[in-house]
């Protein structure tokens, strides 16, 4: 799968007064330029908050948005040319399983939808029970006739997963797959995605907003800001020597035992209808605040001149002029 | 002398399904300006708590046991004393503050509201206050005449924050006050509520699923299963050896960043957190207990002592029970093509 | 060695509804059998229903009584010139239900009467229903121009007034039942279609839809298998009030030369106007008035009642566990 300059906006709606006076309406460019490639059977982590446009590119993935620049290849096809054919191979697991699934269809039914829509051959049955199965909802047969109101927060996943599964793809997309569980149920559904990776070899890219979630299932990280990747790399790399002042804060407010005592960014994550000028982190950048961007000779830079992804060390990309330097966050 | 000071209390729910127990002989004792951190999970009756200490429950709700606070039992109180308590003594920061603020009042109106309720002042001093509240949780006090939607989620919870201390409570339960945020706005807002706990001396109740953040901000953490604390005890050594099986699997999913032995290796529990309704017998745990043994279907274990300080409720813990046990457990694995420990 | 989890059973699950059946192999076949398996499910709770199951019962009454008029009453019984019985008089063994001014039983006109009223009622909704769902469905599911355009439309029938239309269409067109159904039909779609745009496009935005699409799904499975059917107990709450108006209707446009000539063509309407004409409602002739009135309320009764339970069986959180 491979990811080219990546661009997806939306554009607000205009009253009709403000149309006819010449106002422009916001235009929120969600996903500004992100270029991402993964490999068959690896997990990668999108990472970021909520507003970075993660779940907007992983829709833009999907299918399920239309980007108005850039391109989209799977198997160095591009998608758009039979997104059909596409769906057969690249699925995708939502936030919320409750609303992922139509309450007034039984559990089979939603499981074999997909296999109704592309019209599989082979019978209904057996692929429904086998992808149940999978999911981790024994014995399946037990699950056909229930509707999703009788079933708990991590079966309905399961369902959903389920549902995805049942055309045997080679990728899943799951969007914040979890957060929407109780605690102790995560696990058992990031360790099914683990297993299906494993038994089936399916490539995964996860969005999260959770970085302990992508220190434990995921072999490469993304990190997200205002619409770009600001730094990707393996987990290791990424997640234990950050590069990048963004990824280092976001780190930096893991809560964890005796933490609470490093800083903090101000303010509020910015509004993609209006992106800063330069480095879009620079305005919260602890480097600008703090002055060493000034003293390292890079602040005019920062606040004039945008950049992308640079080579930090094989795999490991950052967008950052300290890298240029050689330094650190 | 502690400020609040709970002993047996139970809730129970009357719905249309018949009586539902929410909470089922819970004690704890919080001293002034401490921290204690609630965790549990959907279900396990810590939101129920917060509601009964201020007796917010709705009508028909049976609740019984004690709720000492500073020596006068909240639920005795007749309806004049109990309202002067609520907010005055001890308020709520709930969660969701984008659904527990009225969308058609301005926020300074909203925050005076306690104030002029209470007699402490009026209407304008009352605004004048409600400015100073707002500068005290990190906002201008000129933004006392928007309203709700014009604040962005981490702004709309410090506006709650403002709100509870309002009347300068010496108890604050805070349900979830940061669950729908971001991380770094979560970070700004428990950073704010150490502050103002440091500040003003407030004794916090921290009602949360993510075990990880009331270890960050708690002294104390007693962790909650079903209606009952099934663990308690200092946060860190909670957090860090956790002595239930049930806190070792919630802990395991707040993984330290960095540890390689989270790495590739979630681990969860089977089955879902219980319905209040339908309760397991014995041990509400056992049926998801990797630990499980014979007894824990039968036996509902009560707090044992770990080691001062400290009390959980397992079998496992019981010294009494400890050859009982062993001895089952090699029961168990007999049957089991596992090699045993130490080889393979 | 790295500890395993071992994964006891799954927990108890509730009980699954209905019961495994043998199922074909092809899928067609197994859809058709499964939606058999559904229809025969849905009616077997309706059965349980009493509420369901006494509005469909009236519903029935009426509509065989509408149906064997001829036979419980006989024609003639309608016209002025055949009518033997004295005026005016309250309800005795031969004329059950009293008679009106011109000695007509009006036991046999409320017979007669159910033929148009309910006809009419049913035509006219089914047009209704028909034109608006269409309308509100393409509306909120396309958006964009597709969407304004077709508002617009809606919004320019939903203004036009009842009655100076009736009027105008009584010079144009030929006074006849169609004329009537056609009418009402004309006029009550547009409050149909804004109340389904409105809820189909609540129900774009969910979650499952979205699946739905990431799925594959083509328009036309998205609207026909998510959209519509969670469209429809709306849809039928709203018919349900649009079968009254439809009746009543009927009456106004009887009286404008629209419908069939109401002096031998009898609904329960035209009885309901000939009585209040001929001074029912200050005088003491109840049997004139209560008769066709309490119809149209028993009809319109039944409609809600049969609503009312089949919302229960088709909205699976309504059900008692």
């Amino acid at each position: 799968m491979e990811v080219r300059d990546l661009h997806v906006s939306f554009t607000g709606r205009l009253g009709l007064g403000a149309g006819l006076v010449g106002k422009k309406a916001a235009v929120a460019r969600a996903v500004d330029g992100v270029s991402l490639s993964l490999q068959k059977g690896e997990v990668l982590a999108l990472a970021g908050e909520s507003g970075c446009g993660k779940t907007t590119a992983a829709r833009a993935i999907m299918g399920l948005e239309r980007p108005h620049r850039g391109e989209i290849l799977y198997e160095d096809e591009p998608i758009w040319k039979d997104l059909r054919a596409y769906r057969r191979k690249v699925q995708m697991v939502f936030q919320d399983p409750t609303g992922a699934l139509n309450p007034r269809e039984t559990v089979y039914e939603s499981v074999a939808e997909g296999l109704r829509i592309h019209r599989v051959p082979g019978d209904e049955r057996t692929q429904v029970a086998k992808a149940l199965s999978s999911a981790g909802m024994r014995p399946p047969e037990r699950f056909f006739l229930n509707y999703p109101h009788e079933l708990s927060g991590g079966q309905r996943q399961r369902v959903v997963i389920a549902g995805a599964l049942v055309l045997e793809p080679h990728m899943i997309v799951a969007d914040e797959p979890v957060s929407n569980l109780d605690a102790s149920v995560r696990g058992e559904i990031l360790a099914l995605l683990m297993d299906l990776r494993r038994r089936l070899g399916l490539t995964i890219l996860i969005v999260t907003h959770d970085l302990g979630l992508a220190w434990m299932v995921a072999d490469r990280v993304a990190v997200m800001y205002l619409g770009r990747v600001v730094e990707i790399g393996p987990a290791e790399d990424v997640l234990v020597h950050p590069k990048h002042p963004y990824t280092k804060a976001l780190l930096d407010v893991v809560p964890e035992v005796g933490g609470g005592g490093r800083p903090i960014l101000k303010g509020e994550p910015p509004d993609p209808t209006r992106i800063p000028a330069g480095c879009r982190f620079h305005p919260r950048c602890p480097v600008v605040a703090s002055g060493r961007a000034e003293r390292l000779g890079i602040l005019g830079r920062c606040t004039g001149e945008d950049l992308g992804l640079e080579q930090k060390a094989p795999g490991h990309q950052v967008a950052c002029y300290l890298t240029e330097l050689g330094e650190e966050p | 002398m502690s400020l609040l000071s709970v002993d047996e209390l139970q809730v129970t729910y009357q719905t249309q399904g018949g009586p539902v127990p929410a909470v089922r002989g819970v004690a704890f004792e919080l001293a002034r300006g401490e921290v204690l951190g609630l965790a549990g999970e959907s279900g396990c009756g810590k939101s129920t708590i917060a509601g009964a200490i201020l007796r917010l429950l709705p009508k028909g709700t049976d609740v019984s046991g004690r709720v000492l606070l500073d020596d006068q039992n909240v639920l005795e109180l007749k309806p004049g004393k109990l309202r002067a308590v609520r907010w005055t003594e001890a308020s709520i920061v709930f969660q969701g503050a984008m659904h527990a603020l009225n969308p058609v009042q301005r926020i300074g109106d909203q925050i005076a509201e306690p104030i002029i309720l209470h007699g402490q002042a009026g209407e304008r001093e009352a605004l004048v206050r409600a400015g100073s509240l707002l500068e005290q949780v990190g906002l201008p006090a000129r933004r006392l005449r928007d309203y709700p939607h014009e604040l962005s989620g981490g702004q709309r919870q410090r506006v709650m924050i403002a709100m509870a201390l309002a009347c300068s409570p010496r108890l604050i339960i805070a349900d979830e006050p940061t669950t729908a945020l971001d991380v770094m706005v979560q970070a700004q807002v428990l950073r704010l509520l150490k502050e103002l706990q440091r500040e003003l001396g407030l004794a916090m109740i921290f009602i949360t699923h993510d075990l990880s953040v009331l270890v960050e901000t708690c002294d104390r953490l007693a962790v909650m299963y079903a209606g009952r604390i099934i663990e308690e005890g200092a946060a860190d050594t909670v957090f860090r050896q956790p002595a239930h099986p049930y806190t070792r699997a919630l802990s395991a999913a707040f993984p330290e960043i960095g540890d390689a032995r989270f790495r590739m290796h979630p681990a969860g529990l089977p089955g879902d957190p219980p319905y209040p309704a339908d309760l397991p017998s014995g041990c509400t745990f056992h049926p998801r207990c990797p630990d499980a043994f014979g007894p824990c279907s039968t036996v509902d274990p009560p707090l044992f002592d770990v080691s001062p300080g400290r009390r959980a409720a397992c079998l496992l813990l019981d010294a009494g029970r400890a050859s009982l046990r062993a001895a089952a457990r090699t029961d168990d694995h007999a049957d089991d093509d596992l090699p045993a420990e130490g080889q393979g | 060695m790295k500890p395993t989890i071992e994964r006891p059973a799954p927990a108890p699950e509730p009980e699954p509804l209905g019961d495994q059946v043998k199922l074909p192999k092809s899928v067609k076949a197994i859809a058709r059998t499964r939606r058999k398996e559904a229809a025969l499910r849905t009616w077997r709770q309706y059965r349980k229903s009493k509420m369901g199951m006494a509005g469909l019962g009236i519903l029935i009454f009426f509509v065989l009584v509408a149906i064997f008029a001829p036979v419980l009453a006989s024609r003639c019984e309608l016209s002025p010139t055949c009518a033997s019985g004295p005026i005016l008089s309250p309800p005795s063994w031969q004329y059950p239900l009293g008679t009106d001014d011109l000695g007509r039983s009006v036991l046999a006109l409320v017979i007669w009467g159910s033929r148009i009223s309910i006809a009419v009622g049913l035509a006219a909704t089914l047009i209704t229903v028909v034109i608006g769902t269409s309308f509100g469905l393409a509306a909120g599911y396309y958006g964009g121009w597709r969407e304004s355009a077709l508002m617009r439309v809606t919004d320019w029938f939903l203004v036009i007034p009842f009655l100076p239309l009736a009027i105008v269409l009584s010079v144009i067109l030929t006074p006849s039942l169609t004329t009537v159904i056609l009418v009402i039909g004309i006029t009550s779609w547009a409050s149909t279609a804004r109340v389904v745009r409105a809820q189909v496009l609540s129900l774009k935005t969910r979650t499952y839809v979205e699946r739905s699409r990431a799925l594959g799904a083509s328009h036309w499975h998205l609207m026909s298998r998510h959209i519509l059917p969670n469209v429809g107990p709306l849809i039928f709450a709203n018919t349900v009030l649009i079968v009254a108006v439809a009746i009543l209707s009927e009456t106004t446009l009887s009286f404008l030369n629209l419908g069939p000539d109401p002096a031998t063509n009898i609904s329960w309407g035209t009885i309901l106007e000939f009585a209040f004409g001929g001074g029912a409602a200050f005088s003491n002739d109840w049997w004139w008035i209560v008769p066709p009135g309490l119809a149209v309320v028993l009809v319109v009764l039944a409609f809600t009642m049969i609503g009312y339970a089949l919302d229960e069986i088709l909205n699976p959180k309504l059900r008692a566990r």
